[in-house]
């Protein structure tokens, strides 16, 4: 340290402006680092995704509704994996949805404090479990339970749709409490007044004026289970054709990119087809972030 | 506290750019074929038990998987049971030579399969187990995927021009083949005898009448069986060389894990 302070002048004049000028830049940077690199992704994606009806000439027409995926044979039709991915996320949605939302009306109407406490973690766990291990789980219990009752051989749509219907659990519960909350009190404390019952206050009054939040809820469900790739795997069966009813074993986009990637060959039709499976399922993805968008700018 | 942050910032940037101290160890990696892992994996463990500064990482992936990574140089030795077509630059070193078995699950009550009847199951063109001859369960076929050299050996010697029906389900290992076929009745597929052999709850099918077993491979008898590969990405160093000596020379541990020493084979790929 000098004896005599020097007069110092400019943006560094004091020790706060070093700072705010250190923490502006790395603020910054991070967020420009973030832009570029889903940017980058984006493009990538959208390259290599593209590069079966450039580089191979398939229509996207065919690899979008032919039901022959056979890449030997130049034959990379996609629809038994894009009826796979929606099926099981449909089954998911309606068994799960419908079961998470009451979950969520309950723990922000009816449960007591105390249960709440207990709940919350009990939720939050749910999401902690990696999927590898609610995929064994559903490979060693579900999937000889459902063999048994039915006499299939219990891998298929029903498992995978089960499975992910638990999955997507936590997600809608939490935002479905969170949406529940939101509603303002004079709502309830005036139906209630009304001499309104506590579910005709939940069905008629609270449930309409949260369903912006309760679409968002239902939505951010959908888009995890339909990116789910390993548990899905181990239990729906890996079978190329369109499902033949809930017990049929079928695929799904993100398993079979999971079980072909390794093996495709750079720059062979099977790699292409594979990336635009990877790029569909990030059309899809924005898509669902542009439907959550919607429906919550239909509240403000 | 401010020079304490930065010290630490310099100290974590730092030390991802300093080289990591030169270890006196060498280190090789395999993967491939998993029909190949179960010799791969005990000759390592053998061979890193004699040379303690050798380490040698294993894994699987698929024949496919093995071939794709070693021509990106992702690992040093690709596994295979099949021969790596349109790469000029992959070393082939055969190791061993290996059956596959057809195996079921007990309850079809069925032992031995024709050539045809086995193309008609994988073709699902009969779809009962009672039309074979065993008991009356629905059959589940359970195939490799696309990148298996199992697959491939399965489609060349008994499907031939039959393809195989895209329903059946799909395994993507020559353990979980194993452990489904085990767990689900009706159940059908093939395995490396490495993968099937000394396994209790499943049933391996004869062929026409011939059992699998590896004095049948080497008369030529049983038609499914291949040589299995392990390709290095040009010449081997002499570590990797010495170690494919250690894997294609050790007759008990080729025994003991399920394979046919190449020098036992009284029939040859060509005369097929």
């Amino acid at each position: 340290m000098a004896a005599i302070a020097t007069p110092r002048i400019g943006v560094f004049a004091t020790r706060a402006h070093r700072q705010e000028f250190i923490a502006m830049l790395v603020l910054r940077a991070a967020s420009t680092f973030v832009v570029v690199a889903i940017s980058a992704l984006f493009l990538y994606l959208a390259i290599e995704g593209t590069k079966l009806f450039t580089v191979d000439h398939v229509s996207p027409f065919q690899f979008l509704f032919s039901p022959v995926f056979n890449p030997d044979a130049n034959k990379p039709g996609s629809l038994v994996f894009i009826v796979g991915s929606l099926s099981v996320t449909l089954f998911a949605v309606l068994v799960g949805g419908p079961f998470g939302i009451a979950v969520g009306v309950f723990l922000a109407e009816l449960a007591p404090p105390r249960m709440v406490a207990a709940m919350k973690p009990a939720i939050e766990v749910l999401v902690g479990i990696p999927s590898v291990v609610y995929g064994w789980i559903g490979l060693t219990l579900l999937v000889p339970l459902i063999r048994t009752v039915t006499g299939s051989n219990g891998f298929g749509l029903l498992a995978a749709g089960t499975v992910l219907s638990v999955m997507i659990l936590p997600t809608v519960i939490t935002l479905s409490e969170d949406a529940m909350r939101t509603v303002p009190n004079s709502l309830r404390e005036g139906s209630l007044a009304m001499g309104a019952t506590r579910w005709q206050t939940i069905s008629r009054v609270l449930l309409p004026a949260a369903a912006s939040g309760l679409t968002v809820a239902v939505i951010l469900g959908i888009a995890r289970a339909i990116g789910e790739t390993l548990a899905v795997q181990l239990v729906i069966g890996n079978a190329a054709v369109l499902p033949q009813g809930l017990l049929g074993a079928t695929a799904a986009l993100p398993t079979e990119i999971v079980i072909d990637m390794a093996g495709a060959q750079q720059g062979s039709l099977l790699e292409h087809a594979l990336f635009s499976m990877a790029f569909l399922l990030l059309l899809i993805a924005m898509a669902l972030i542009l439907a959550v968008r919607f429906a919550l700018r239909k509240r403000a | 506290m401010h020079k304490t942050a930065v010290a630490a910032a310099l100290f974590l940037v730092g030390t991802s750019f300093v080289p990591r101290i030169a270890s006196a160890d060498t280190s090789i990696t395999a993967a491939g074929s998993t029909a190949l892992l179960p010799l791969v994996k005990a000759a390592a463990d053998q061979y890193q038990s004699q040379h303690p500064d050798v380490k040698i990482a294993v894994s699987g992936g698929g024949s496919g998987t093995g071939i794709n990574q070693v021509v990106q140089k992702a690992v040093d030795i690709g596994d295979s049971d099949i021969m790596a077509a349109g790469h000029p630059e992959l070393v082939d070193h055969r190791v061993a030579a290996v059956g596959f078995a057809l195996i079921a699950h007990p309850g079809v009550r069925v032992t031995n399969l024709t050539k045809k009847q086995i193309q008609d199951i994988f073709s699902e063109k009969v779809q009962n187990w009672k039309d074979v001859g065993g008991a009356d369960v629905k059959i589940t076929v359970i195939n490799r995927p696309r990148n298996s050299g199992t697959r491939a050996v399965f489609t060349k010697t008994i499907m031939g021009d039959v393809s195989i029906s895209s329903a059946g389900l799909t395994e993507d290992a020559t353990g979980s083949v194993v452990t489904t076929v085990k767990s689900t009745p009706g159940a059908i597929s093939y395995a490396a005898f490495s993968g099937t052999h000394n396994q209790q709850g499943i049933v391996e099918l004869k062929i026409d009448g011939v059992a699998p077993t590896d004095e049948n491979v080497q008369s030529g008898k049983y038609p499914v069986w291949s040589y299995e590969h392990m390709y290095t990405n040009g010449p081997p160093n002499a570590a990797i060389s010495r170690f494919l000596a250690f894997v294609t020379s050790n007759s008990e541990l080729l025994h003991k894990a399920g394979y046919i020493l190449i020098r036992d084979m009284r029939v040859h790929e060509s005369d097929r």
